[in-house]
Formats: C-alpha cells, structure tokens, sequence
C-alpha cells in the first residue's frame, strides 16, 4: 500500500508565534490512504503543524508561516480559496464542539453551507456520516435535539460526524481521545481504521499506545522538529534510530 | 479598649452595612419614583379619566377654555412612528457594527471603533436636538422638498443614533460571550466567515442581541430632549415620515411648566408619565427576562 506520491508534503515548515518558535523547519509528508501517527510530549508543534494544514492558522494572528505544504500538487499556504481547502481536510478538535443546533443541523451544517439543501439528499448523508461515526444507532430517535446536550464522547463523534460530512480527503484528528472514555475512545479507533480506505488520516495523539494500534507510519515530534518518520512497527521497536524516540515511546519522557 | 479583633468585628458590621444600603437604594429610588409619578397623577386616573377617549382619542386640548380634552392617540402615533424610524435605522446599522466589531477587524481599528461608538453614546441629547434642529432640518427640507424639516424622520433618524451605541455595545458583549471554540469549529468545517456569522453566531447570540434591540427600543421611547427638538411637536396621527408629530416625553416635558399645579391637565401630564413608564418598564423587564435565559441555556450546557 505504499505508494509513491504523497498525498501532502511538508518542507521546511517553519511557525512561529511572535517571537516564540513552534515548528523548526519540519518536513514530512503523508501518504494517499494510511493512516500517519504524530507522537510528541505537550509544546511539541504537533497541533500547529494541523492547523496549516487546513489554514485554521490563518486566525492565529500572530503566527508567521514559512516554508511550503503541498497538497493535490499545490502550496497549501498560497492557495485562495481556503474554504474548499478546508473541505477537503476535516479536523477534529480535541475537545468536543457541539454547535449550539440540533444533532441533524449539527451534521448538516457544511453541505447546507456548500449549498446542498433537499432533504431527499441531506438525509441520507446525515445518516451515512453519523454511521461513520458510530453514533447513528444511540441519537438516530432524537436528531432534533441539541447538539450540545449530548455526552462528552457522544460529542466527540458528532464532531467526527460533522468532519465527514463533508467528503473531506484528509481527516486531520487532534487528541481526540482527551475528554472520552476508553470504551467509545476504542469504539472511534475502529472507525478510523475503516474509514482509512476511503480517506488518509492524520492523527495527532498524545497516547503513544494509540498510535502504535492505529498508524501505519508514525513521526515523534519534539520541541518543533521532527525527530523521526518511519514505519510504526519500526518506530515502537529497538529498531528506532534516535535515543530521543525509544526513550519516548517507552515512557522515559515525555 | 477595644482590642483589635473586636475592632475588625465592628468595622467589618459597618461596612457591610454602608454596602447594603448602597445596595438596597436603587430599589428605594424606583419605588419612589414610581410612587411620586402616581400620586400626582392619581387624582385624574381614579376620578376624571376615561381611558377609551384618552387612548382613542386624537383631541389634545388641554388648555382650551370651554371643553378641555385629552386624547393622547396622535401623541401615542408620534412616539410610535418616530420609535419604528430609528428601530429601521438603528438595528440593521447596530447589529450590523456589532458584528463587523466583533468579528471582522481587529487590532487599532477595533479599539478607536469602540472609543468612538462610547463617544457617541455621551453626547447629551440636548446636542443630538440641536443637531437635529440646525442640521438635519435645512437637510431634508433641501433633500426632499418640504416647506419645514422638523419631521417624524428627522426625529427617527436622531434617535438611531442615539440608539445605535446601545445596541452595538450590548450586541458585542453578547458575540464576544460565544465561546470561541464555536467559531474554531464552524471554520474548519470550510464555511465562509459571513456564513459562521449568519449560522452559528448569530443563533447562539441571539437573546442578547434580542435584548441589544430591545434596550435600543427603549431609549427611542424614553428619549425626550432630542425629539422635542427634531420632530416639529405638532399633534397628529403622521400620514408619512416627512409629518411633524409630538411624542409622549416631548408632550410632558413641553407642557409640564405650563401647567398649574394639582390641574387636570398636570395631573393628565403625570398620567402619560405612569404610561410611559409603564411601556418602559415592560421593556426593560423583557429585555431583562431575555438575558436571563441565556444565562440559563449557558448554565445548562
């Protein structure tokens, strides 16, 4: 399944927020249908390199962006047009947002801003998405209730839900784990792997664990830099190259 | 002696006290309003007032000398004519500030834009009439071709303005309460920052953007000075904006000196002022019951 071209390059990132550095000159790329592990300890640029990827930097006012990420072929920091952008790259947030609507408008909220407004259309995607997101079967009697009513990890998959509705390409997940129980944490997990033949998938975690079950290639990320990219079963092996990298996957630091 | 624990205990008592009287007299002060207002006009309301003609009734004479009448209806179609102006004025214009406040510019821009709209909101509304009376008078007079400018619109358009501060202040308080993760949210599922304003702010503000137009409504109706100056006090029900009316404040304030103490027509004046009062009040209330629920929705969540 590896496959030569990348489905996003990174090079020579650079991010830094006024005068505080977040990422080093990173590079990495991700490749079309895995999905990509990023470890790394807290302050690390992990969930700054997400948001140029899908331009949410932009309203960081004080971030400066340098360097280039490809996507499809094209400099993601050029491009204009960051909401067909961000259409295509989905992120999950690591805390749920429920939007202050119902479940329904909750899922419908970016086909219906893309203009897609027949019902005859909309269900069946609403569906379709919360299926995805294994929620469908406890909020399919109560659509009209309001989002923000739900549960924690109920949340968290209608947020999924809502980062699937819209067909994204790349579904970037930020921690998403950090405010639900290990049950529907396991629960997403087996949906993220079904749904990596459909998509490519970035996940930054803070569980070490989690990326060693799900990613097919994971990066350790340290302090801005990326200290090492390669398979995830050479990464949580002796096999790693940098002393950095086994001392954090087994828990020296980090 | 006094040792210092006792001391402390005592000046402890005292302050809470002061504190609590401070506290307690905003209440004292509205009673006594409302009761002072009542008992000047209590007189008229409970012997002489015939509430059909007095709101049905077009016939302001109060001072004639034959048949004295007090029908405030035209008076009532002033206020409401001049308060529906400015609300077309003011809302879009306010809600619309507040917005372009809260949402679309930042940094030095924002700050001189709310310095500026607090500014607005201090110019004393003797100044706004006076505006209204050498400025806006020869103005619609040249723009529209009418023999005087003192006007309906001429009133409402003084009063959006007056209202507007009132309406974009509370109505950035209430865009800045949604909590940012909101719009986080809203953005990175692609949408365009109008849409995030139109399908996920606007919604979770909308009580204390309610309650923005409502307190805005409210000046528009309490406001005297201004429209006393700005609409031309004459007494009609206005066929179009470019009519002089008179409204309810204006009426009180105008004829109020005038009046003899303990007369009918001063005790009619107290009662248009218990009117007033009244519609005010159930405004402010309004507005009041409005915020509240959102506290309650936000304590929900």
């Amino acid at each position: 399944m590896v496959n030569s071209q990348p489905k996003i390059q990174v090079s020579g990132l650079q991010v830094s927020y006024g005068k505080e550095p977040a990422l080093k000159g990173l590079s990495l790329d991700v490749r079309d249908n895995e999905i990509l592990g990023i470890i790394g300890p807290a302050q690390s640029g992990k969930t700054t390199l997400l948001k140029v990827i899908n331009r949410t930097i932009d309203y960081i006012s004080s971030a400066r962006v340098t360097g280039s990420v490809l996507f499809e072929g094209k400099n993601i920091l050029e491009t204009k047009d960051v909401h067909s952008l961000r259409r295509k790259i989905g992120m999950v947030s690591p805390l749920p947002v429920g939007l202050p609507l119902s479940i329904y408008d909750n899922v419908a909220f970016a086909p219906r801003a893309a203009g897609i407004r027949d019902r005859k259309k909309l269900d069946p995607l609403i569906e379709q998405c919360l299926q995805q997101a294994a929620l469908w079967d406890e909020v399919k009697d109560r659509l009209d209730t309001l989002g923000t009513k739900l549960s924690g990890g109920q949340q968290q998959r209608l947020t999924i839900a809502r980062a699937l509705s819209h067909e994204p390409d790349v579904l970037c997940l930020d921690e998403f784990s950090i405010a639900i129980d290990p049950v529907t944490t396991m629960r997403i997990e087996d949906v993220l792997k079904e749904l990596k033949s459909k998509m490519t998938i970035v996940l930054v975690t803070n569980l070490v664990q989690q990326a060693r079950r799900l990613a097919d290639r994971t990066a350790f990320v340290w302090n801005g830099e990326l200290i090492e990219l390669d398979d995830t079963e050479t990464i949580f092996s002796d096999a790693a190259k940098d002393q950095r990298t086994k001392d954090y996957v087994n828990g020296v630091f980090g | 002696m006094i040792t210092r624990k006792q001391w402390t205990t005592v000046s402890e008592f005292l302050i809470e006290t002061v504190i609590r009287i401070c506290g307690i007299s905003a209440i004292i002060f509205v009673l006594g309003i409302f009761f002072f207002v009542f008992r000047e006009g209590a007189g008229f309301l409970f012997s002489k007032w015939e509430p059909i003609k007095f709101f049905f009734s077009t016939e302001w004479y109060p001072t004639s000398v034959s048949n004295k009448r007090y029908g405030i209806l035209a008076i009532i179609a002033g206020t409401a004519s001049v308060t529906v102006i400015a609300m077309t004025i003011a809302v879009p214009f306010g809600l619309g500030a507040a917005i372009f406040i809260s949402e679309f510019c930042t940094g030095k821009l924002k700050e001189i834009l709310k310095i500026l709209i607090e500014f607005l909101a201090a110019i004393p509304s003797v100044v706004w009439g006076f505006i209204g009376l050498m400025v806006m008078n020869p103005l619609i007079i040249d723009i529209f071709n009418v023999p005087i400018g003192l006007t309906a619109l001429n009133g409402g358009i003084i009063l959006s303005l007056m209202a507007i501060p009132i309406i974009v202040s509370i109505g950035e308080d209430s865009l800045k309460a949604v909590p940012d993760s909101y719009r986080e949210a809203a953005i990175a599922l692609g949408i365009t920052k109008w849409q995030m304003v139109y399908r996920v702010l606007m919604p979770a503000a909308k009580n204390g953007l309610l309650a923005a137009v409502l307190l805005g409504v409210g000046r528009a109706v309490g406001e005297t000075m201004a429209v006393l100056l700005a609409t031309g006090h004459a007494v009609q029900i206005p066929g179009s904006p470019l009519d002089s009316v008179r409204t309810l404040t204006a009426t009180i304030a105008a004829e109020l000196g005038e009046a003899p103490v303990g007369s009918d027509h001063y005790q009619v004046l107290f009662v248009i002022g218990i009117f007033l009062f009244t519609i005010t009040f159930v405004i402010n209330l309004t507005a009041y019951l409005i915020v509240k629920g959102i506290r309650v929705q936000k304590g929900e969540s």
